[in-house]
């Protein structure tokens, strides 16, 4: 089974934001960058899949050189070989060219299972899985939080507002992670030295033919002072009433 | 030249959701910059006593597609409709709610016709002849502003943040469209229900973080939210550490809620989970530590320990309710 992950390497969560001189984009200082979250689920799955049925992971991760890292990241945690689509650093790129750059690469690869995180933690698009599978024509289940494959078909399930779905599908297909799809493994020593030695292709590439333009980036707006009710149980009535009557919310 | 909004209606299972009208609402308001008329288009089965539900909200036309194979949500399908329907109306905008599916649909249609779309929108105006929508990155660390390059200007909307508001009654008149065929072998064959509301989807949210002390502890909290009405939230903390299940975290790596109360109990507010809520209208700490950072954005905070706050708390509200 050959597996096509797509990974984007984002600044950690902990990332406190500041708005660069632009007005446009983030200030880079000082931000350090990680494997999106749910995409180190869908490497995870990735590995399961060849773990049962063999066949390849290969890794396919669009940005700047700041990626790289990362990239070695999943190869340590049992990807095959990875492609580096390399481009000037933005983070906050259309989903519409994102999709199309990832599509067109895999295109020429072959594949039965294609596997995204949800969404980027940074740009929250929560679109390229499914613009890729559309591009592809092939069908897709997004935002999995369970996978059950064979050699040829899979069910997924999806927790959607107050129950789940399920579905089946004949591969090849795509699936975006959830949290919670599995628990993804650490690299081991012997994997991160074996992940120096394997294939990662650099390509480099231009974002172009943009469909949304931004055309500012803000802090929100401050919050305005709270107040402390008082301490202990004995505040939980004046809180109560501060609710119903000022704030009538309960 | 495009003209007019066109709203797609969710429903699931022969509900229709609120945030449909919210959707509508907006729609309605935009109208009075774009002109043209205020579509919406319906998919499902038996789902035509729903169009009379969109008569206090001044919708002109309702497309819809009924039909038994449309019982359960078919991503690839429904969006197939959706398509022919832009293509034959060619809207100036199209709006879906930022739903599970909504989520889903929407960028399978924008891909479909090669176009822009900004999701979550929290704020839509119209300036210079185009919308500018305002959508949060970073889980709300940031928030941007984006206008479109297409004709068509594709968004969905976080449920929660837009009103519902009726407008002038109208029979909206409903235009049958072909329900399509399923061309990827896909079946749902099922789904829990939750008596609980949706976390993303609720007004009240009660949220436990490590100070709960662990999962056996959430009876207290539990109880607090059935009083209320309101949903269960988590910390990433506890759901990590397998106290509560991950469809209950809010914050980066979880869901992103903008409720009208949150109540923050043994939170202590990582900037992670800050990201998840603050743009939630009330917001309530109970914390033993009076540093902690939950404070510095909350609107109200008791600095006390919440076993012995929280409990206070139901007997008071139930008081009120007398």
């Amino acid at each position: 089974m050959n597996v096509i992950v797509c990974m984007k390497s984002v600044p950690s969560t902990e990332t406190k934001v500041i708005v660069g001189d632009d007005g446009k984009s983030i200030d880079q200082t000082d931000i350090v960058y990680e494997i999106n979250p749910y995409d180190e689920f869908a490497i995870e799955e990735g590995i399961k899949a060849k773990e049962a049925h063999g066949g390849k992971v290969t890794i396919i991760t669009l940005g700047s050189g700041t990626a790289t890292q990362n990239i070695r990241k999943g190869l340590a945690m049992g990807a095959d070989e990875a492609i580096h689509l390399v481009c000037d650093g933005s983070s906050l790129i259309d989903s519409s060219v994102v999709a199309k750059l990832l599509a067109d690469t895999i295109k020429e690869l072959e594949f039965d299972l294609i596997l995204c995180g949800k969404k980027s933690v940074d740009s929250d698009n929560q679109q390229v899985p499914n613009r890729i599978a559309h591009l592809l024509g092939i069908p897709a289940v997004t935002a999995i939080s369970k996978l059950e494959l064979s050699s040829d078909s899979a069910i997924a399930t999806k927790n959607i507002e107050g129950g789940s779905e399920t579905v089946n599908l004949n591969l090849p297909a795509l699936f975006s992670a959830e949290k919670g799809l599995n628990e993804p493994r650490y690299a081991s020593l012997p994997g991160i030295m074996a992940a120096k030695k394997k294939p990662l292709e650099e390509r480099e590439v231009s974002l172009t033919d943009r469909k949304i333009e931004l055309s500012s980036l803000e802090l929100p707006p401050p919050k305005p002072e709270g107040r402390i009710i008082g301490e202990g149980p004995e505040a939980a009535e004046e809180l109560v009433r501060v609710l119903r009557e000022e704030a009538k919310v309960i | 030249m495009a003209s007019g909004v066109l709203v797609f209606a969710e429903q699931r299972e022969g509900v229709l959701k609120a945030t449909s009208f919210e959707c509508v609402s907006l729609g309605r308001k935009l109208l009075s910059d774009i002109g043209g008329e205020l579509s919406v288009v319906l998919i499902g089965s038996a789902v035509s006593d729903m169009a009379n539900e969109f008569e206090p909200y001044g919708v002109d036309k309702i497309y819809m597609a009924d039909d038994s194979g449309l019982n359960y949500y078919d991503g690839g399908r429904y969006s197939e409709i959706i398509v022919s329907i832009i293509k034959d109306i060619n809207p100036s905008a199209f709006i879906a709610s930022a739903s599970s599916m909504g989520k889903d649909i929407a960028p399978r249609v924008a891909s479909s016709l090669d176009v822009g779309l900004a999701v979550e929108c929290t704020n839509v105006e119209f300036y210079n002849g185009k919308i500018s929508a305002t959508r949060p990155i970073f889980a709300g660390k940031a928030n941007i502003k984006v206008d479109f390059q297409n004709e068509l200007q594709m968004l969905t909307i976080r449920p929660n943040v837009f009103a519902s508001e009726p407008a002038d009654t109208k029979t909206p008149e409903v235009i049958k469209v072909d329900a399509g065929s399923s061309k990827e072998p896909v079946s749902n064959v099922g789904h829990i229900q939750d008596e609980r509301p949706e976390l993303t989807e609720a007004s009240i949210i009660v949220s436990g973080g490590r100070g709960m002390g662990g999962p056996e502890n959430f009876s207290v909290t539990e109880k607090l939210a059935d009083e209320l009405g309101a949903a269960i939230g988590a910390s990433r903390a506890v759901v990590d550490a397998g106290w509560r299940p991950h469809s209950e975290q809010v914050g980066q790596t979880g869901k992103t809620v903008s409720p009208n109360l949150y109540i923050a109990c043994g939170i202590s507010g990582a900037i992670q989970h800050i990201a998840g809520m603050s743009t939630s209208k009330v917001i309530v700490a109970v914390n033993k530590d009076a540093d902690a950072p939950i404070f510095k954005i909350a609107t109200y905070g008791i600095v006390g320990d919440l076993f012995e706050v929280v409990p206070k708390m139901i007997e008071h509200i139930k008081k009120l309710k007398g």
